[in-house]
């Protein structure tokens, strides 16, 4: 029997990791309203892995997403992606890293109303100076690969959720991003829908990308190689890779309760 | 789970040998209630004995096929027509556990809470990489296997499901003791505090 997710635990120890946020803390407001959302966490996401972050509403996973994707600042610790520590960098290169490295699905989507799904999609790579031509390529491509191939002329408000939040996922899927970072990506998908999803982004991960992605759903969590627990902006948990491995069937034989009865 | 069923479905697609019966039963579960051919053996015999099944003819080989009789499928329709039953819930090792853990003194309801956690999705991170895998070979499989990966995957999405059913629990057991904290630490007079659990275990019994 052969594992679908090819193992890469030990080529991962000995590669850097995609994201590493090294001690990060980030605090909000001053003095009596000060609110610790992230206490010293640390966490490195190596090439290939896919690592879901879960905890209760307000334990700051949101938190950790937007400060690996230099949406946001640490007020201690650093943030390093592919080894570059994100705030070492000027705008412009920050800017560039986000566009060129960095794919982020938005918990509310944000795509811009005035652009059709395609336009969405190509608008970093045309930044980053592809042609429009090669640029819409590679759009059909992603929307495609989330089975919305025929929405790529349609404006955002002429879509349902869930096809919105397709549109998000495609645009952060382009260009061979090396981190994928999704705040609850399968939000406003039905349980199909999300589960395509969620082999697509398995298969990033299977070819080399590294992705995190914050869930509240134990279902979708247990796509990643991954599962790490946030409380009170602290790591309290996770379920390692180092777990992976183990003999598939006969987890899944064990763990039903009891034998066959007629 | 019933095999009597299980076993009555399969022969009604044509007669069969035991064999034949354990493998393709496993087939479409994915081996996750393993059959013994002993198992199939009884369950053939009591089905014979019911009037379901009669013995049905022998190969050169001496393999004795079964076939379903008229009462056998009227009792396989009615099998699937009827829901199956839910009359008293199965009792639930984790529920008493968490019944207990919030009423004995010194034990960390976290803890457990996490342990349990960490184990379930452990178990859910098994299940879909088995699905990832059912997924794959479903759009390559040869025809004639289709129903029985269909069935396979249907299979491994209800252990899915079930056990993210408990992580659910389990994060809203969290949320309900962390309400219940609150409320205790904002009782106002320590005494207060100290007499309200006796009056409280007896308005409950
Ligand atoms: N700009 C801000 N100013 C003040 N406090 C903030 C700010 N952003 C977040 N917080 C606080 O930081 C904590 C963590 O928030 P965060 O959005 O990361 O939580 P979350 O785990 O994503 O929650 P949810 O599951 O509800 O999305 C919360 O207590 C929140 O109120
Ligand atoms: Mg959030």
């Amino acid at each position: 029997m052969t594992d679908t997710f090819p193992s890469t635990t030990l080529a991962a120890s000995r590669t850097e990791p995609v994201l590493h946020l090294a001690e990060v803390s980030r605090v909000h407001g001053q003095g009596a309203a000060q609110v610790h959302a992230l206490r010293t966490v640390d966490l490195r996401v190596y090439p290939g892995e896919f690592v879901a972050v879960m905890g209760p509403s307000g334990s700051g996973k949101s938190t950790l997403l937007t400060l690996a994707g230099g949406l946001d600042s640490p007020t201690d610790g650093k943030v390093l992606v592919e080894g570059q520590s994100l705030g070492d960098l000027s705008r412009k290169r920050l800017a560039q890293v986000r566009r060129r490295s960095i794919g982020y699905v938005f918990q509310d989507y944000n795509l811009i109303p005035a652009l059709t799904a395609a336009e969405n999609i190509m608008l970093p790579r045309e930044l980053d100076g592809i042609s429009s031509r090669a640029a819409r390529q590679e759009a059909l491509a992603a929307l495609e690969e989330v089975n919305i191939g025929e929405l790529a002329d349609r404006f955002p408000d002429d879509m349902s959720g869930g096809q919105q939040q397709r549109v998000a996922i495609a645009r952060a899927l382009i260009g061979d991003r090396r981190l994928v970072l999704a705040d609850e990506p399968t939000g406003a998908l039905d349980s199909t829908t999300g589960e395509a999803v969620l082999a697509v982004l398995r298969t990033r991960c299977d070819a080399g990308a590294a992705a995190v992605m914050v869930t509240h759903e134990a279902r979708h969590a247990a796509w990643a190689d991954r599962v790490v627990f946030l409380r009170d902006g602290r790591l309290v948990d996770e379920t390692g890779r180092q777990d992976a491995s183990t003999l598939l069937l006969t987890a899944a034989t064990n763990s039903l309760n009891g034998p066959v009865t007629e | 789970m019933s095999i009597r069923h299980g076993l009555l479905a399969l022969l009604d697609q044509g007669p069969r040998y035991g064999y034949q019966l354990r493998v393709e039963f496993e087939a479409r579960t994915g081996a996750t209630w393993p059959l013994n051919v002993g198992q199939v053996y009884t369950t053939l015999g009591r089905l014979e004995r019911d009037g379901l099944v009669v013995p049905d003819s022998e190969d050169e080989e001496g393999h004795l096929f079964y076939a379903v009789t008229d009462k056998g499928r009227a009792e396989l329709r009615s099998w699937f027509d009827t829901p199956v039953p839910r009359t008293s819930p199965p009792r639930d090792e984790l529920a008493i556990k968490l019944a207990m853990a919030v009423t004995v003194p010194g034990v960390d309801v976290h803890a457990v809470v996490q342990a349990q956690r960490r184990h379930s999705i452990k178990a859910l991170q098994d299940y879909t990489r088995l699905k990832a895998r059912a997924l794959a070979g479903e759009s390559t499989s040869s025809e004639g296997d289709d129903r029985s990966d269909l069935a396979w995957l249907l299979v491994l999405d209800q252990l899915i499901f079930q056990t993210e059913a408990e992580v659910r629990w389990l994060d809203h057991c969290e949320t309900r003791l962390a309400q219940y904290s609150e409320r205790q630490a904002d009782l106002p007079a320590p005494s207060a505090a100290s007499d309200a659990p006796k009056a409280r275990r007896r308005t409950r019994a």
